[in-house]
């Protein structure tokens, strides 16, 4: 067990390097002179001098480079070049409003899908299974920077009930909630229904039920419990695309997390800033897939063997 | 469900192709006296802020959402199909080179690294092709490779190998066909996500850049007059979920007719 942890540990460090690389890089990867872009065609030399020093362009690479991954081990991501303030601080300050958001989404997605995946496998080949089946595929077509707009015209313009942007009460989340946990929920609901197909089709469950236990309980309590394992990797897998989600939702609902940081920060060509929003979300990412991983190891001990 | 998929898809490819010449506007004329102006009689789905016609927009937008899902899929699937069944057939330090670029840009979720590199590149078209293209070729490799690596023990492989078949050959005459049904699958979902991306990227105002027709601009665009004028927000949102939705049933259909053993996808 400690042999399979220490691995999948010791297998995230090249992966971590990979992405600190990758988002170093991006600067580089503007067209012409950084500087120059970050402050506009209009600006004067000395000021594009200055700021080429100031972020330490005007160093060879290699030297950027090792300044960049010491900044990030220390958690020195630069200073932002609108507010002035680190990078950092103003990350760590959204940070609660994103994740805040992506709870709440994943809290939908499970309501929404876990009922929705069961029916449609305990009634499988049915009009339910057809209708869950048919409504899920249209749940991932469905764009959230679309979903998000109609349910703020129907909710919050038509009928009232709800704020159309901004954070504070509860009420502020429903909609950016259900805005961008409905592409999650099609797909656990997908996910569900074939895992529990599998487990319906097991001896255990056909055993319980030739027991006398009921078919909501062999249902619920067996075949259901068996069928989490998958359905919450993938839940764990899918964080990622939640959080990608998040950078369009919040921008909808103008909600003060870190996708709208990097959005505004594009706008002002806050290099700095976009580069220090991309890696924590991609570390994050990283992180949870690692949890993932280990925690499917720890339930399932043949993965370990592999 | 798939002939539903392939009815959405050809009606698109027309509505592109020769929607634009059916409507009596130009996407770019401008009726300023009627901005923001409701569905009616003359135009079917309304006039944008700008007084353009809406109907004649959103067809003009299916081109460069087509082409663009055409484009990203065509170069992502080529580079994906090369580099996935080189480093699978070849294995040794070419492949752990392929896998640890792909673990990488694997390490970032979804749209994020298109929007980095946008955001670097400048927000064009041509810069949302390259960068989905650049992003999208992992998904095609780590599939094509994972079907090489099972190919290449068969015996009708091993069989063309000691024939004398040499590499380049086993590789596109024997192994490549194996990889085709589930590459042609994933190419199909690939030109919903790519559609998806590209109106995403474009909603951001990262990607398509005004006055050419692009759903997610549109969409964008009605956000600012949700209130007065929804329809402005309406149709180019069902566009997308309409042709996201046609290549979703289609590659769905089509998964279940090519690879029946498809854990979770087939009809029960």
């Amino acid at each position: 067990m400690g042999r399979f942890l220490a691995r999948r540990l010791l297998l995230t460090i090249p992966v971590l390097l990979g992405v600190a690389t990758l988002v170093f890089s991006l600067i580089h990867l503007i067209p012409g002179d950084p500087a120059q872009a970050m402050l506009g065609e209009a600006a004067p030399q000395a000021d594009v001098v200055e700021l080429r020093h100031r972020l330490g362009l005007d160093r060879p690479l290699i030297e950027q480079y090792g300044v960049f991954l010491k900044g990030l081990v220390t958690g020195d991501l630069g200073t932002s070049l609108r507010t002035g303030q680190p990078v950092t601080d103003q990350i760590v300050e959204r940070m609660p409003a994103t994740f805040e958001l992506a709870a709440a989404a994943m809290i939908v997605a499970i309501a929404f899908a876990m009922p929705l995946g069961i029916v449609a496998a305990v009634r499988r080949g049915t009009v339910a299974d057809h209708a869950a089946m048919t409504i899920s595929l249209a749940g991932v077509s469905v764009p959230n920077f679309w979903l998000g707009p109609m349910l703020a015209i129907i909710f919050a313009v038509e009928l009232g009930w709800l704020p159309v942007s901004g954070r504070g009460t509860w009420a502020h989340l429903v909609l950016p909630a259900i805005s961008l946990g409905a592409a999650l929920a099609a797909i656990l609901a997908r996910m569900t229904r074939a895992t529990m197909l599998e487990e319906l089709r097991e001896q255990y469950v056909q055993a319980a039920r030739a027991r006398g236990v009921s078919k909501s309980r062999a249902v619920l309590r067996h075949a259901f419990r068996n069928s989490l394992i998958p359905v919450v990797t993938l839940l764990g897998l899918q964080f990622g695309a939640v959080l990608t989600g998040a950078v369009i939702t919040e921008t909808i609902f103008a909600w003060p997390g870190i996708g709208r940081l990097l959005i505004q920060s594009i706008g002002f060509r806050d290099y700095p800033l976009v580069q220090g929003c991309i890696l924590l979300i991609a570390l994050t990412y990283v992180g949870v897939n690692l949890a993932t991983d280990m925690v499917y190891g720890v339930l399932d001990p043949r993965i370990r063997y592999e | 469900m798939t002939k539903i998929g392939a009815a959405i898809v050809l009606l698109a490819l027309l509505a592109a192709v020769v929607g634009p010449t059916l409507v009596p506007f130009d996407p770019t004329d401008q009726e300023l006296a009627l901005r923001l102006e409701g569905p009616s009689a003359h135009h079917w789905f309304g006039l944008d802020e700008l007084g353009r016609d809406i109907l004649a927009r959103v067809l003009s937008g299916a081109r460069i959402s087509l082409i663009v899902g055409l484009v990203v899929v065509g170069v992502s699937s080529s580079l994906g199909m090369l580099l996935g069944s080189i480093a699978g057939y070849f294995g040794g330090v070419i492949d752990e080179l392929v896998s640890r670029l792909m673990d990488i840009l694997l390490a970032f979720p979804g749209l994020l690294l298109a929007i980095a590199m946008v955001a670097v590149l400048g927000p064009s078209l041509t810069n949302v092709i390259l960068a989905l293209s650049l992003i999208g070729w992992v998904g095609y490799a780590r599939l094509v490779r994972g079907q090489v690596l099972r190919a290449r023990e068969l015996e009708f492989v091993q069989a063309a190998r000691a024939l004398g078949a040499s590499t380049p050959r086993i590789l596109a005459r024997h192994i490549m066909p194996t990889a085709l049904p589930a590459v042609t699958v994933q190419a199909t979902l690939g030109m919903g996500g790519a559609i998806l991306a590209e109106a995403a990227l474009s909603f951001l105002g990262l990607g398509v850049q005004p006055p050419t027709p692009s759903w997610g601009t549109m969409l964008s665009y009605g956000r600012t007059h949700m209130l007065e004028a929804p329809h402005l927000t309406i149709f180019p949102g069902l566009a997308i979920a309409v042709l996201v939705l046609g290549f979703n049933f289609l590659g769905d259909g089509l998964r279940d007719a090519l690879d029946p053993q498809t854990p979770g996808t087939r009809r029960e």
